[in-house]
């Protein structure tokens, strides 16, 4: 199962070559935009990454490689799912390329990496990384994020599995690393607040070859909540049904557990799996199904949350682009007009920016399904306008130290 | 060993390039990139000291350049100042160079070889596990880079004068040190560690002391690098980063000074030049390692220079024979 | 109670996919000096072809017999190649195949993409085995019972035939093994071809169990390289007992120390290497 990126990028440079710009009024600005994409193309996340790269692709092919007028050229630079990498190529993009806007980093501790240079910088940059404090207590102006928080999606599933699923009792198991410690730390708040206790959080290290050690731990619980990113969950689901689980406890994801680019890879274990998510691949808006479409026609797969992430990431710019007219090539002005977006049709729903550069949008629960033979992610239940702080005081909530492995103390563990 | 006159005036050449860098290179990002150059040059330096000069390899080094900058990295994030980071931070890179050349030299050649891999990996999973140490994946950010008497080393130019001058005076002292009677002993225990001992040298000794000097540099590679990128985290301690600085001494050519130098700057253009341009970058550079390696084992710099001699002994050997005809044997060389 | 039992079968689950895994490891370091660093990325390249040809239908034990050979091919090919042109010197045949490693990487990342698969459990190994309440996939014991068969062959080979003897007598002391006419560059073709096949054979194993995905080459070549130097390099019992040992040291190790898993798994080693660094087995090295 090749993609054949190269042809299809070709294919879509030689469209975009070719086009005249239709219904937009023809605007006198030479320089094409210029997008940096920070993806990573090598290595273990480069599943994530490839996401990425064609959710954006696909947006620009759709829109020919013109936004509001303007022609658009995309730079793609692989970091190597490092922060020294995401370094080196965010100087490159902005030193030597001198892009408008970043889209990217795909991991936090890449974001992490390169937050104060592009606030030196002045770049705009539209990431999926999911690390909190970008967008809560050391907000960068210049960033926004269209996915989620680590916590945003988990607030929701721990609400939803207390008063819908009427879980009382559950264990979390999450990758060792801040994107899993925010995730259940999320989970557990607003589970534990709708009146269920957490009795185990387990932690495998991010790098897990065999996950029966930490599965036979889990003991006499109602479900299990996991945050597994990257492969990871594909591992983990298997072995949970291996080890007899699976039937007898709920399992219940985050966005990168059930992500429906994972679909193809997992089997019967996934089955009956609800999850919390930004992006579902069945969400019914006229741009999710001409991307799901495109999505699958150009490179054969099913989109996830990279993918969508990316797409939507195209659609603020678009927006912003549209909204500066002349004035998009001031990237001060640009990161203004990137807070300011406001969109209803996406591939997930309606999307606004809080003041953090966060965005407030649609959550979907959904259950994973076996329809014809393949798996689907059906959605359940759709949580409107959720923001990064759920149902809690913004300015509580920011006075409260960012989520951690060990905070909000968990009162109910057992033994 | 005194250099001739051709090597003094490439040597001179070559200084002038580098200190007129910034000027005639352009984009800051490329002056971006030199300093980094300069900075790996300076840990494959260090890792040379043993793999070319002492005949030990070592699979663990981007233990020691790591440990400098995290330990700096964590004073910084604490408040401290930098001169008492940097010093601090050096101070534990030796420290822990005394205990790697401790275990690792009870073994030579492979034995060396794992048991420097092995602590590496410790290392490793200490950055990457112990986060309420090390902040684990997050990684440690490092605020603002020094200002040596008041001069900010915050712009690209700056930063890589001082790199600049910290990687002369590293050249120097390794020039020195390879050059001095120590040395030469040294380079006697590579290739006749009985005989040494023999003679009465205290083999284990030498060692030992080449492996501090050769760790001190890796951690003054490593403050560098944490200034650079304003950024540690555990990627840089893995067996990769181990991995590709062995590369860069090997393919520039050990035992000679040029060598790492010319490998170190090999893997970062690859790396960040070239992966721009080419998506299966890892794959060149595999297969580049590979033919270097094959065809060149002695590395880049003393390859070429063989290459170069060949030509022109066949030059010359070609333009003797064509003045003087059959009669006159060969001149050699 | 429970939470031992599970770990103590998983344990032994574990280690004799680690046995797989490390008996060619230890075969290849041990007649021909160099830690191969492509081990990992043999495991994991077996595991690739394995799954393909399971995707498209084929018996599960032709697909693992078909990858083994492909590997045993490969393997062979890169001795032949391309170490054997480095002339025996250990050093630059090891950065060879760190430099080979990089490069099975970036072709399986291009020809399988990056995603993760993991292929079902062949239908007539599925199953659930119920010991004292607890469920225990059949398959996990099926490695088991494989890597015993797989000890069993490799120690007949080893010690009751001929090319076997020219073997050990090749881990023991090539020079003389040379000396009294053995041709020890065909014995290194064939065991690193050896080695590279057994290695394929257990990421097919493994396939179910762990998955294949980009970065599995990196992280069970680490696992290899402790099994054999726990156990002691060209020793096959050693690689057992180390694959058993290691086996037990992870899963107790993650479950009782998580904090300090990588350092459980290396201190060993490091502890080893220094004071014994012939492992439990091995032979000392001259």
């Amino acid at each position: 199962m090749t993609i054949k990126r190269r042809t299809v990028l070709a294919g879509m440079l030689a469209s975009g070559a070719s086009t005249v710009a239709l219904r937009m009024p023809a605007v006198a600005q030479a320089a094409p935009f210029k997008i940096g994409l920070l993806t990573v193309k090598t290595g273990p996340l480069a599943q994530g990454g490839i996401q990425m790269e064609q959710g954006i692709a696909a947006f620009l092919k759709e829109k020919n490689n013109t936004l509001a007028g303007r022609k658009v050229e995309l730079l793609v630079a692989d970091t190597g799912g490092n922060p020294a990498g995401a370094k080196t190529k965010a100087q490159e993009v902005i030193e030597r390329d001198k892009v408008n806007v970043i889209l990217g980093p795909l991991a936090a501790f890449e974001l992490l990496a390169i937050t104060d240079y592009v606030r030196e910088n002045a770049t705009p940059l539209i990431s999926l990384a999911a690390a909190e404090d970008v967008t809560q207590r050391k907000a960068n102006p210049f960033v926004i994020r269209p996915s989620a928080t680590s916590g945003q999606c988990s607030h929701v599933m721990g609400d939803y599995a207390a008063k819908e699923l009427k879980l009382n009792r559950m264990a979390t198991i999450s990758d060792d690393f801040a994107f899993g410690h925010e995730q259940v730390s999320a989970f557990q708040r607003a589970f534990e607040d709708a009146g269920g206790k957490v009795v185990k959080k387990l932690w495998p290290p991010l790098v897990t070859p065999d996950y029966t050690p930490f599965i036979a731990q889990i003991g006499k619980v109602d479900g299990v909540f996991h945050g597994f990113a990257g492969s990871n969950p594909v591992k983990f689901m298997r072995s949970y049904a291996d080890l007899g689980l699976k039937g007898k406890v709920s399992l219940l994801a985050g966005w990168t557990g059930m992500d429906d680019a994972l679909l193809k890879s997992l089997g019967d274990e996934a089955v009956g799996v609800v999850s919390a998510a930004y992006y579902s691949a069945t969400a019914d808006t006229p741009s999710n199904h001409r991307f799901v479409a495109a999505m699958q026609k150009d490179y054969g797969v099913l989109p996830g949350g990279y993918a969508a992430g990316m797409y939507v990431a195209g659609q603020c710019v678009e927006a912003a682009i549209a909204a500066l007219d002349a004035k998009a090539d001031d990237r001060n002005a640009l990161a203004e007009a990137l807070h300011r977006v406001a969109l209803t049709d996406t591939p997930r729903g309606a999307v606004k920016f809080d003041q953090y550069g966060n965005v407030i949008g649609e959550v979907f629960i959904r259950r994973c399904d076996k329809k014809d033979g393949q798996l689907v992610n059906t959605v359940i239940k759709t949580y409107q306008n959720v923001s990064q702080f759920w149902t809690y005081n913004e300015r509580e909530f920011l006075g409260n130290p960012v989520y951690t492995r060990d905070y909000p103390p968990a009162k109910n563990l057992e033994n | 060993m005194r250099a001739s006159t051709s090597q003094l005036a490439a040597g001179a050449l070559t200084l002038a390039l580098l200190v007129s860098l910034p000027l005639w290179i352009g984009n800051t990002y490329y002056i971006n990139i030199a300093s980094q150059i300069l900075i790996w040059a300076i840990l494959a330096l260090g890792l040379n000291l043993l793999v070319g000069y002492a005949g030990l390899t070592s699979l663990g080094h981007a233990g020691l350049f790591a440990i400098g900058g995290y330990v700096a990295a964590m004073l910084l994030a604490a408040g401290y100042g930098h001169l008492l980071a940097v010093l601090v931070a050096l101070l534990v890179t030796l420290l822990a160079s005394v205990l790697f050349a401790l275990l690792a030299l009870r073994a030579t050649g492979i034995g060396f070889l794992m048991i420097t891999l092995a602590m590496g990996q410790i290392l490793w999973g200490i950055a990457y596990r112990w986060a309420s140490l090390t902040n684990g994946d997050n990684g440690i950010p490092v605020a603002s880079r020094p200002a040596p008497f008041g001069l900010s080393l915050a712009p690209a130019p700056a930063f890589y004068y001082a790199t600049l001058v910290v990687f002369l005076l590293a050249l120097a002292s390794m020039a020195v040190f390879v050059r001095s009677p120590f040395g030469a002993s040294l380079a006697g225990t590579r290739d006749q560690a009985r005989r040494m001992t023999a003679l009465g040298y205290n083999v284990w000794l030498i060692r030992f002391l080449t492996i501090l000097f050769s760790g001190f540099w890796s951690g003054v590679a490593g403050l560098l690098f944490i200034y650079y990128n304003q950024f540690i985290s555990p990627q840089v301690v893995a067996l990769t980063t181990s991995a590709e600085a062995l590369l860069m001494v090997i393919s520039g050519g050990s035992g000679t000074l040029l060598g790492p130098i010319v490998g170190a700057g090999i893997v970062v253009i690859m790396k960040n030049v070239v992966s721009a341009y080419i998506e299966r970058w890892n794959l060149v550079l595999g297969v580049i390692f590979i033919l270097i390696i094959s065809f060149m084992p002695e590395g880049l710099v003393p390859g070429s220079v063989r290459i170069w001699r060949l030509a022109r002994q066949a030059l010359r050997g070609k333009r003797v024979a064509d003045a003087q005809g059959a009669e006159q044997p060969e001149a050699s060389r | 109670m429970n939470l031992w039992l599970t770990l103590a079968v998983n344990s032994i689950a574990l280690g004799g996919l680690l046995f797989l895994l490390s008996s060619g490891f230890s075969l290849i370091f041990g007649l021909m000096r160099i830690p191969n660093l492509m081990h990992g990325s043999f495991f994991m390249l077996g595991a690739y072809l394995g799954v393909t040809l399971l995707a498209r239908g084929y018996n599960f034990w032709v697909a693992a017999l078909a990858s083994t050979a492909a590997l045993a091919l490969i393997g062979g090919l890169i001795e032949r190649l391309l170490l054997r042109r480095l002339g025996g010197d250990p050093l630059p045949q090891v950065l060879l195949t760190l430099g080979g490693a990089f490069i099975v990487a970036d072709l399986c990342l291009m020809l399988w993409t990056g995603d993760p698969w993991q292929p079902g459990t062949p239908d007539h190994l599925r199953g659930v085995v119920e010991v004292a309440g607890l469920y225990f996939p059949l398959f996990r014991l099926v490695i088991v019972a494989v890597g015993l068969i797989v000890a069993i062959g490799l120690w007949l080979l080893v010690d009751w035939t001929r090319l076997g003897a020219k073997i050990r007598a090749g881990v023991d002391d090539a020079p003389i093994a040379r000396v009294v006419g053995i041709k020890v560059s065909q014995l290194f073709t064939l065991v690193f071809a050896l080695g590279a096949a057994l290695a394929g054979f257990g990421g097919v194993m493994g396939a179910p169990y762990l998955s294949v995905y980009p970065g599995l080459d990196f992280e069970m070549l680490p696992l290899a390289l402790i099994v054999v130097i726990l156990g002691g390099t060209g020793s096959l019992l050693g690689a057992l007992v180390g694959s058993f040992l290691i086996g037990f040291l992870y899963n107790f190790g993650q479950a009782m120390f998580p904090d300090l898993a990588y350092v459980i798994l290396f201190l060993p080693m490091l502890v080893i290497l220094v004071l014994r660094p012939q492992g439990l087995f091995g032979k000392v090295v001259s």
